[in-house]
């Protein structure tokens, strides 16, 4: 073979270039965002009550990365609890309408009012019925993150491609083997879909569920930490959680990509992987 | 003396009698002013071990036919009998059993593996447990050209000839007597498309499968079948007789004879079309 051409070793250097900034160029931005954070704190000298700067924010993260960490870790388990719930039962509901139009008809607009009900209203409300507990917790993470579910699933296990459904039909197939056969395996992406929107959803529900439940002593989630830290006016401690809030979020939606890729293994697989069988 | 003429007699009318027979077909979609007039006073025959092929332009009702021989439509009027059954939409399950269909597109279930996809017919039947029908899928396989290492790939692993093989596999794996195919090559570049011309008549004759054939490939028409069924407007237009010998000569389609037949459909689809 031919040494590679100069015009080759370019194009293979640009490609490494961006990479670089791919990956620098967020870091730049937030090296940017921040230092103007801190240049406007320090100039406009604002107390730090209202906006502390960065490294007050940065120091109260590293002070409070223990409490912080344990309260994620609280909120993770109701976060992951609630999703779990939603794509267990949104899955149901979904089956459920796939095989009814009558029903679909009859209880959609009621899946759509979980959608459009403002949680933060009904959150005092479920307080009362079911208690300050992490079950509550639960609870609001799934209301609030079951509408994805139900829609995607739905629509998944409805829009069968004409010619399979043909192929089954064919063969006699009964109404069992073509839900079970078909339209089940079919709406896997869909339901993938669904959980990827409803994994923010259900950190967001988990969250502000804790707002409510406040502190009862054997549960302190990221929430209460948020409710305690803005009643004492420890600014830069909120600004903390909230970022503990964030990288929960995005470590749920990590985890739903990551269980996503591996059950669409099947359906992405091109010829050039044929080695990992 | 007489009773052997009459022997024969039955025997001739028995072989004769076709094995697809639609009388009448008259189908319409839509309603209102958006009603179309899909099947026309359609009637074929087919008879059994029978190649036919339906040529004809794009929304002539080709497709339609052959959804409506298959029982997946049910016509306004008219009836399809399938080896001396009437044909329906609500048929039972042994009726259904003697036909398969091909599709335009593989339509092969992306979770499934090759393997899994050829067996989906026998597993709805409930006979792929078997160990006559894993042999005979094994066979099938080797058959339309997969490997024994391509039996566990994914669709989305395969080229689009592949998928087709799999495709025609899976649509032979119950033992059809009748096989429908819907433009099955259509999307295939024309050295795949004959390659697998071959394939789908060497599968046909060594099943003795009767096959209606859509297209609207002359050449594709002409190599693959005994007869031409010219359809125009909802019906058929003409019927001719392909004058070719079957096994099929690997240089027929660069003969002039070919080149001269294929004259002779092409104005009949075109006089049918006008």
């Amino acid at each position: 073979m031919n040494a590679p051409s100069n015009k080759s070793i370019k194009k293979s250097t640009n490609k490494s270039i961006n990479k670089w900034i791919t990956y620098l160029a967020p870091v730049l931005v937030f090296a940017v965002v921040a230092t103007v954070w801190h240049v406007v704190v320090v100039w406009l000298k604002i107390p730090s009550i209202i906006l502390p700067s960065p490294i007050a924010v940065m120091k109260a993260l590293w002070l409070e990365r223990l409490v912080l960490l344990k309260a994620s870790w609280v909120t993770l388990q109701a976060a992951a609890m609630g999703l779990l719930c939603s794509a267990v039962l949104g899955s149901l509901i979904a089956i459920v309408f796939s095989q009814s139009s009558l029903l679909r008809v009859a209880l959609y607009p009621y899946v759509i009012f979980l959608q459009t009900v403002p949680i933060v209203a009904i959150a005092p409300l479920l307080i009362i019925w079911s208690g300050n507990n992490f079950r509550t917790i639960v609870l609001v993470a799934t209301i609030i993150s079951i509408f994805p579910v139900i829609a995607n699933v739905t629509s998944g296990l409805l829009s069968i491609n004409e010619n399979l459904r043909e192929l089954f039909r064919m063969q006699s197939a009964t109404r069992w083997q073509m839900l079970t056969k078909l339209r089940i395996p079919a709406a896997v992406p869909q339901l993938v879909l669904g959980l990827r929107i409803s994994s923010g959803l259900s950190v967001i529900g988990a969250i502000v569920a804790e707002f409510f439940v406040g502190n009862s002593g054997e549960y302190d989630g990221l929430g209460t930490i948020m409710t305690a830290r803005q009643a004492n006016l420890k600014t830069a401690e909120l600004i903390a959680a909230l970022m503990a809030c964030t990288c929960l979020g995005i470590l749920l939606f990590a985890c739903v990509n990551l269980l996503g890729a591996t059950l669409l293994r099947r359906w992405t697989r091109t010829s050039g992987f044929e080695s990992d069988k | 003396m007489g009773q052997t003429i009459l022997d024969s007699f039955e025997q001739a009318v028995i072989t004769e009698s076709p094995i697809i027979a639609c009388k009448g077909i008259q189908l319409t979609f839509g309603t209102g002013s958006a009603k179309q007039k899909v099947l026309n006073d359609l009637s074929l025959e087919v008879r059994s071990s029978q190649i036919v092929s339906l040529l004809g332009p794009s929304g002539c009702g080709k497709s339609t036919l052959l959804r409506v021989v298959a029982g997946l439509i049910e016509p306004d009027a008219g009836e399809v009998t399938v080896d001396g059954e009437l044909v329906s939409t609500v048929m039972p399950r042994s009726a259904r059993e003697k036909v398969s269909f091909v599709f335009q597109e593989p339509a092969l279930l992306p979770w499934r593996t090759v393997w899994q996809n050829v067996m989906l017919p026998c597993q709805l039947r409930g006979v792929h447990k078997k160990q006559e029908t894993t042999d005979f899928v094994e066979h099938l396989l080797n058959l339309v050209g997969f490997q024994k290492s391509d039996w566990r790939k994914f669709p989305s692993q395969l080229s689009g000839g592949m998928k087709m093989r799999a495709s025609i596999a899976r649509a032979m794996s119950t033992h059809p007597t009748i096989l429908l195919l819907d433009e099955p090559f259509a999307a295939l570049d024309d050295m795949l498309r004959s390659k697998l011309n071959d394939l789908l008549l060497a599968v046909a004759m060594e099943q003795m499968c009767t096959m209606l054939f859509v297209t609207h490939n002359i050449a594709e028409a002409i190599y693959l079948s005994q007869a031409i069924a010219i359809m125009s407007q909802g019906r058929i237009a003409e019927r001719m007789e392909v004058p070719f010998s079957f096994p099929r000569e690997a240089g027929l389609r660069s003969t002039s004879e070919f080149a001269a037949f294929y004259g002779q459909v092409a104005e009949s689809l075109s006089r049918g079309n006008s």
